[in-house]
């Protein structure tokens, strides 16, 4: 499949029309999609309209844009007017927001096109879209195995070759693990570089939206078209960010790079001995690099899965079939409110809700949340201190490579431990990335993660070019 | 109430600010609108929606706490999380730990000292309907939700429980209610909701410190029925203290025409609002500059206008005259007071024309200009016009939107009587009445009236009372 | 309401009825095998959030943020308003252009 640098370029120059380029891939979708079940809706109709105005526009000679033609896979809880916006959960089902993400808007202004609603995890909670009301996403290098989660479906999409460029959501994790797990780069920008208005919040001071794609500048173009202020979402960063386009291919010389032992001790031998190799390769390319270790992200899953929660537990009462999505009918107002969400969420959910509402009430307030968010703090300052003596770390992005579907659906703790790597910047609000490198021992995909200090998104991409460059053949894209 | 026992009460204002826009997005913050007409994903809580803090009512919000000698702080919004049909989001934004305006006082009147504990910002909520049933709560057969008034902005202002009289308790209110109008930041006006009062009361033996259990009693929406209200309630709780038994803390609700509290249907659950910090809002900490214009901004208070009319008056006024001026600043008219005595007009006439003539026309007495104000008020007390003349061009100049009070006068053919006119019609009037002008003569001063009425009515009303007075002194000897 | 019971740094005391009060509170029905279940399971991720509550971390403020902004505010203009029938459209039961909801227990909490 075409890169979408590449595409963007033909169709720009007219040598391809976006209409062809989005037949195209609607073809290859519906080949495809019912085994892999990437997408929860494909938006034929709206994507040939889109497509069709891209190439009226370069007909008349104007700048359609960056991502001109170029199709994009987006998360099922990114809101787009008039089209379905699941989130994978039933209480949603058939819900067609009256209102268009600012991101979605964004990349309809950079000429891209939105190709479908990709499956995910209820309400972003899961490592594996297995906890999605409308059955789980297959992973397309090995079927019977997890694509990873919650951002399952748009990382299928991409390395199924259904769109160059997919839309994820990141809170623990989200977008790069799925990422390691297909195959295919997946990118968590720093806390507010990204506008979240009309990303479905799941925990507010996480969630991030950032890009998937099958190599390292495809997702540097998509994140520098989604980057910037958004005046509707007041933990949106006021400075204008750096284009990485620019500095991607300035190479590694000197960069000092961590090799974070608390990234890769916990992890399968194969995963780390993957690591170990991306971090000879960006050597070889010049850089310093060094062991380091920061200890505090030990900390990082239990405050996590303590924060988490409890601000979901907060954002997800509004569904409580009152103003729109599922209703089950009761005698009272509240009866209707508790039929309604029992019928409505699966267990994963639940389970969140309920361990939220445990976190923040009476009594538990300061041993739960306050503690977790002292914890945020401790491993913000562990972040600073290793960003004194190197530029970036390196590390696993997921401790094993995808498991069989239905694995880990019994063990919630098991399920959590995915995390585990991803976890700290999120946490911390920093960016990171995961770049395919090479295979496990069974021959699947593994991801090498590069973390950047908050705003480093141009370092972390430039990194991430070299490792994508010395991944070993025959991997990846 | 037995005077072994003292009432404690302390009172919660909500106040909505008259911002343009709301707390959070720009619908419209309008009173009286069609349902639903005034909504966005923010103040509806559509999932993906997130706030944004409105400038102005952080203006009003700080001229507030500034009117009311608070400290203005940093600080931080909360989120208070109950399900509730009218609370969009199954949460309300406010603020709890952090609130802006802090330790303040209000000075009634008499000079007594009301603490201000707190005055901080939050959202509204909708607006619900019962249907069915009598259309009460609690007999109703369902509900309707309109959204118009939800993310309208709130501060709710909370006194201490300092105040010890059914009297205390109305001036708070009514004192509060001015302050708020002369800041700029409300309508105040209790019969539209922008200003609602809640009042906890307990009582407690006289002399005595502790505390008693209070009850929250809501649904006051006059003055009257919140003295009413609190009369109510510390009765029944003496009733209950004397009779052995024991207060339970709960909200009441006031029943107007019942002329009782009454205990709304306590849920099993107390409530547990599990407040957390905001995270979609990032802390709001206005900086010595904008404290300072806000400051320097804020016109005199009621309580300094009524001291200034009252000084021009030359000091201590009547008590006729004190509740002119009480009412001539709650109107709003004390600059047009001011103006006409600083032009020259008697102090005390124009008070006593502005709090009876001129307040009586409502809305178009505020729009009668000083100067018309001022001419008149000297033809009046030059003699030119009687009383009840000046009164009818008054009237007339302010249905006009102003004029000529000269012009005005001519045109009503109020020309002063001649000096012999008044001596003719004296003649009759004196011969008419022989006996009682001998009495009159003879020192009975009460006849006074009686043959100053017969001029008037000979007169038709054009005669000027003190003139024919000083005529009939003069007859006298 | 018998409230859940203060917690000991390190040791959980999540109880079945625990389970059964923040379910209610969060508006949640759980069959009794569910509440067996989330139970042993919440205990789990809480047993393992232990070593957290167990630091002393006296010394660091709670960071609700990772961000360090302050004052974000927007001028009070108007902006368009959504389309009410668009909306309504979405929403389960209607009356009157308002929403329709089964009658409300109590008050306001």
């Amino acid at each position: 499949m075409t890169g979408a640098l590449a595409l963007a370029a033909e169709v720009r120059s007219g040598a391809r029309s976006a209409r062809q380029v989005v037949e195209e891939a609607l073809a290859t979708v519906a080949r495809g999609n019912e085994e892999l079940n990437a997408f929860l809706t494909v938006l034929s109709d709206e994507a040939r309209a889109q497509a069709d105005a891209v190439d009226a526009v370069v007909a008349a000679g104007r700048d359609p844009g960056p991502l001109a033609g170029v199709p994009v896979a987006l998360k099922d809880n990114l809101c787009t007017r008039g089209a379905p916006t699941t989130c994978g959960s039933k209480i949603l089902e058939g819900w067609r927001p009256p209102y268009d993400a600012t991101v979605v808007q964004s990349l309809r202004a950079a000429g891209a096109i939105a190709l479908g609603k990709t499956n995910m995890d209820e309400f972003a909670m899961g490592s594996s879209t297995e906890n999605s009301a409308f059955g789980p996403t297959r992973n397309p290098r090995h079927t019977g195995k997890v694509p990873g989660g919650s951002s399952g479906g748009s990382a299928a999409a991409v390395a199924a070759g259904f769109a160059p460029l997919g839309l994820g959501s990141d809170t623990g994790g989200s977008i790069r693990q799925p990422a390691a797990l297909c195959g295919v780069v997946g990118m968590k920008p720093t806390y507010g570089r990204v506008s979240r208005y009309g990303l479905v919040a799941f925990a507010s001071s996480l969630d991030q939206i950032g890009p998937f794609a099958a190599n390292v500048e495809d997702a540097a173009l998509l994140y520098d078209v989604l980057a910037g202020h958004d005046p509707l979402d007041s933990t949106s960063l006021p400075s204008v960010p750096e284009p990485t386009m620019a500095s991607l291919h300035d190479g590694v010389e000197g960069v000092r790079i961590g090799l974070c032992r608390d990234l890769i001790d916990g992890c399968a031998s194969d995963v780390a001995a993957r690591v170990h190799e991306a971090a000879e390769a960006l050597a070889g390319a010049g850089a310093k690099v060094e062991e380091i270790s920061v200890p505090e992200f030990a900390y990082g899953l239990s405050a996590y899965y303590l924060i988490a929660p409890a601000e979901a537990s907060s954002n997800l009462a509004r569904y409580d079939g009152v103003r729109y999505g599922l209703r089950v009918d009761g005698d009272d107002a509240e009866a209707m409110n508790t039929a309604t969400r029992t019928a409505g969420f699966g267990a994963e959910v639940k389970r969140r809700v309920m361990l939220g509402t445990y976190a923040l009430s009476a009594g538990y307030y300061d041993a739960y949340y306050a503690q977790a968010q002292r914890v945020r703090t401790l491993v913000m300052r562990a972040f600073d201190r290793a960003y004194e003596s190197v530029d970036v770390l390196l590390g696993a992005t997921a401790p094993t490579t995808a498991f069989d579907l239905g694995a880990k659906v019994d063990d919630p703790m098991a399920m959590y431990m995915n995390d585990v790597c991803t976890i700290p910047s999120n946490l911390s609000g920093h960016p990171a990335v995961s770049v395919p490198f090479g295979a496990g021992n069974d021959g699947l995909p593994v991801g090498v993660q590069v973390l950047a200090p908050a705003l480093g998104e141009a370092i972390m991409f430039r990194v991430a070019q070299v490792v994508e460059s010395g991944a070993p053949h025959g991997t990846g894209s | 109430m037995s005077t072994d026992w003292e009432m404690v009460i302390g009172l919660e204002v909500h106040c909505e600010l008259q911002t343009a826009t709301k707390l959070f997005c720009g619908c419209r913050n309008a009173f009286g609108d069609e349902p639903n007409v005034n909504i966005c994903p923010v103040c509806l809580g559509l999932p993906g929606s997130l706030p944004v803090l409105n400038e102005q009512a952080v203006e009003f919000a700080m001229r507030i706490g500034a009117a009311l000698h608070c400290e203005i702080r940093p600080s931080e919004f909360a989120r208070k999380n109950y399900f509730y049909p009218d609370q969009a989001k199954d949460y309300q934004i406010s603020q709890y730990d952090l609130p802006l305006n802090t330790g303040g006082w209000l000075e009634l009147p008499d000079g007594f000292r009301v603490g201000v504990t707190r005055a901080h910002m939050e959202e509204d909520t909708g607006k619900l309907t019962h249907v069915g049933g009598s259309g009460r709560i609690n007999a109703a057969l369902h509900a309707l939700v309109d959204y118009n008034r939800s993310g309208v902005p709130l501060v709710e202002i909370v006194s201490e429980p300092d105040i010890r009289t059914v009297g205390q308790a109305r001036a708070y209110a009514d004192e509060l209610r001015g302050i708020l109008v002369a800041s700029g930041a409300s309508d105040g006006r209790m019969e539209e909701g922008s200003m609602r009062v809640d009042a906890n009361v307990s009582v407690r033996p006289a002399g005595t410190d502790a505390f008693g259990t209070r009850c929250e009693i809501k649904n006051l929406n006059s003055l009257r029925s919140l003295g009413r209200a609190i009369e109510y309630e510390a009765a029944r709780q003496i009733a209950v203290l004397e009779s052995g038994g024991v207060i339970e803390q709960q909200t009441r609700h006031w029943d107007e025409s019942a002329g009782r509290t009454e205990s709304m249907r306590s849920k099993e659950e107390a409530n547990d609002y599990r407040y957390f910090p905001e995270p979609d809002l990032v802390p709001l900490a206005p900086d010595a500059a904008w404290q300072g214009r806000v400051g320097a901004a804020l016109g005199p208070m009621p309580a300094e206008r009524r001291a200034g009319l009252a000084t021009a008056l030359g000091g201590a006024p009547s008590d006729a005259e004190t509740d002119q001026i009480r009412a001539v600043v709650d109107l709003g008219l004390d600059g047009l007071v001011t103006a006409a005595a600083e032009a020259g007009a008697p102090p005390a006439l124009a008070l006593a024309r502005a709090a009876n003539e001129v307040a009586a026309q409502g809305d178009a007495g505020l729009r009668l200009d000083a100067g018309s104000f001022t001419a008149l008020l000297a033809m009046e007390s030059g003699g030119r016009l009687s009383a009840t003349q000046s009164k009818t061009v008054l009237g007339a100049l302010i249905e006009r939107g102003g004029g000529d009070p000269a012009a005005v006068a001519t045109e009503m053919g109020f020309e002063a009587l001649g000096a012999d006119t008044l001596s003719a019609v004296l003649d009759d009037v004196i011969a008419a009445h022989p006996d009682e002008w001998a009495r009159f003569v003879g020192g009975d001063d009460k006849l006074m009236g009686m043959f100053t009425g017969e001029v008037m009515k000979a007169t038709k009303g054009k005669a000027n009372g003190k003139e024919v007075a000083a005529e009939l002194r003069r007859r006298r000897g | 309401m018998s409230g859940p019971a203060e917690a000991a740094p390190g040791r959980v005391t999540l109880s079945r009825d625990d389970v059964v009060h923040v379910a209610r509170l969060a508006r949640l029905e759980l069959r009794d095998d569910e509440v067996e279940l989330f139970t042993a399971q919440l205990r789990t991720v809480l047993d393992h959030a232990a070593d957290v509550a167990a630091l002393d971390l006296t010394h660091l403020e709670p960071s609700s943020h990772p961000i360090a902004l302050e004052n974000v505010l927007r001028p009070d203009e108007p902006r368009p308003s959504l389309d009410r029938d668009e909306v309504l459209a979405q929403a389960p039961a209607v009356e009157e252009h308002q929403f329709r909801v089964p009658r409300i227990g109590g008050e306001a909490p």
